[in-house]
């Protein structure tokens, strides 16, 4: 939601101090190579990202709109909980336009205490390897 | 036929936009470029290894297979069937003692040759082909393939001059620069750009823009036209290297240049450094090298993410820029790590250059209603094409428009090369 409302700051704070956000492809993964497109292993590292997109990068202004399938839980370790979902992701220009600009799935590990749930781990593994003009606010 | 290109001037610092919109003209540009004399840049040697081992890519917007015999010669022909035209290797890559389409099962080798058919001789005396029919004639058509330090390039054409001469003594160079040790393919990324294929050729020739567009680059520091750096070409301007020197000017040259900029070089700092680190790894001391291969590809590191680019035409307003990142085999685990992280600055959605592909479609969408509307390529002079030690230039873009027009047959009257 805070992504689809252009709440980066708030969708940041989603995170653990001590987290890991990458974007990968299902390409990649499944030739067993670890490039990614994007990579950030601690909250500072999102944080410079948001901040460089609301202050110094240029990109195609647009609404992003996800569409999230079912969680399906994978594992609990302790009070880390893991589960995976099926993502459709849409682009709509500010003329109206709109094309999907991504699918794939997410794989999270999520701490809960209390009624406190933190992200430690989000990675992407997108099917769409094939990225519309440029891929900048996070999936 | 040739078209006719009313050119403003002789040294192309008038191009016409007109050449990113016209199908005629791409489709020319496949037959006289792709398909002449250029060498196109086909994949790295390091991802087919051993025999057998193949992987499909793109020469202009014809597919091709590269591939590696029993004997570890490495061949490239065209992914089309004899037969009836399907694609013979769907897989992106694999290994495989032949290779079967998959419509009729016409069989070809690791080199490209037609081996065999089913029903060859027909079905208890009826059917199958005429005794005549030419298995090698009606082989798909190969290209010439030479490497480069593992950098694989090919070309269709028997005029192409040699691979060494094409490149230059600068492009030989500054491949074995960065191919001297064994690499280590570490994955790739793709970015569909809804332009023109040139307009990427043209920005790779811009180190103008870098630090303009790229406002990441200019307010952390990674690159800014203050620092020691410059262009170099070969002797026909076709190729060319953009190139920077890492640390060699001061935040104070920095906010004097651009003052007149919406640069914020005081207030930006990142939390984590670690994203900018550079460990010097070359002798040279560069921390940002980019150079481009005509027609179709750039080698390019920004501080240790090292990568090959190829570009792919997919139509006359759209192009697939083809990134294969790599390290290098002796690297040890958290020098991996820091390439995967350093690459978060390229790609699609890297932190320096997303913006080329918003630029590129700007271009794109605004000069389609244009026939006689040009470009303007002043920055850095006008007339002679020459290399320079300074990064305030576009005269590059010169260069391969000169080359572009050499090879299309569509110079104009006292052209410069």
């Amino acid at each position: 939601m805070a992504l689809d409302e252009d709440r980066l700051e708030d969708w940041v704070e989603l995170f653990d101090e001590d987290c890991d956000y990458r974007i990968v492809t299902r390409e990649n993964v499944e030739q067993g190579l670890p490039n990614v497109l994007m990579w950030c292993d601690n909250k500072n590292m999102l944080r410079d990202r948001v901040e460089s997109y609301r202050n110094v990068n240029l990109y195609n202004p647009h609404y992003d709109r996800h569409v999230i399938g079912p969680l399906r839980f994978t594992d609990k370790k302790d009070s880390i909980f893991c589960f995976e979902a099926g993502y459709s992701l849409f682009q709509t220009s500010l003329e109206g336009e709109s094309r999907l600009f991504s699918v794939g799935r997410y794989r999270v590990e999520a701490s809960v205490e209390g009624n406190l749930a933190k992200l430690k781990s989000v990675t992407v593994i997108a099917d769409t390897g094939l990225v519309p003009s440029l891929l900048a606010t996070p999936i | 036929m040739t078209p006719d290109i009313a050119w403003p001037r002789n040294d192309y610092s008038r191009v016409p936009f007109w050449l990113h919109h016209d199908a005629a003209i791409y489709e020319l540009e496949m037959e006289r470029i792709f398909r002449g004399p250029a060498w196109s840049y086909l994949c790295l040697e390091a991802e087919i290894p051993d025999a057998g081992d193949f992987r499909t890519t793109w020469v202009g917007d014809t597919p091709v297979i590269v591939s590696r015999d029993k004997d570890g010669a490495i061949h490239a022909f065209v992914n089309r069937c004899s037969h009836r035209g399907a694609m013979i290797v769907r897989a992106l890559r694999g290994n495989a003692e032949r290779l079967v389409c998959l419509y009729h099962r016409w069989c070809y080798s690791n080199s490209g040759e037609l081996t065999g058919l089913p029903f060859r001789k027909g079905l208890k005396g009826e059917g199958g082909m005429p005794q005549d029919f030419d298995m090698q004639a009606a082989s798909p058509r190969k290209l010439e393939v030479a490497s480069c330090h593992g950098m694989l390039f090919g070309t269709f054409s028997d005029r192409a001059e040699p691979l060494e001469a094409y490149l230059g003594e600068f492009g030989t160079g500054i491949i074995k620069r960065f191919l001297s040790r064994p690499i280590r393919i570490l994955g790739y990324s793709r970015q569909r750009i809804h332009g023109n294929w040139k307009l990427y050729a043209e920005n790779l020739r811009d180190t103008y823009h870098a630090s303009l567009l790229h406002e990441f680059f200019v307010t952390y520091g990674v690159d800014r036209a203050t620092q020691r750096g410059g262009v170099k070409m070969d002797g026909r301007h076709r190729h060319n290297m953009n190139h920077a020197y890492a640390a060699t000017d001061t935040q104070e040259d920095a906010k004097a240049a651009y003052a007149g900029t919406a640069a914020r070089l005081d207030r930006m700092q990142l939390r984590d450094r670690k994203l900018l680190e550079f460990k010097n790894e070359f002798s040279d001391g560069m921390n940002l090298a980019a150079p481009v291969f005509f027609p179709n590809a750039l080698l390019i590191q920004i501080n240790n993410s090292l990568a090959t680019r190829q570009i792919r035409p997919q139509g006359v307003s759209a192009h697939e820029v083809f990134q294969t990142v790599f390290g290098y085999a002796d690297d040890d685990a958290a020098m991996t790590r820091h390439r995967l992280i350093s690459a978060n600055l390229v790609g699609p959605a890297g932190l320096v250059s997303m913006e080329d592909g918003e630029a590129i479609e700007a271009v794109q969408k605004a000069t389609r209603s244009t026939r006689d509307g040009c470009a303007v390529i002043e920055m850095g002079g006008r007339g002679e094409v020459r290399d320079l030690a300074h990064r305030v230039t576009e005269t590059p873009i010169r260069g391969f428009w000169s080359y572009w027009a050499e090879l299309m047959g569509v110079e104009p009257a006292g052209a410069i090369r």
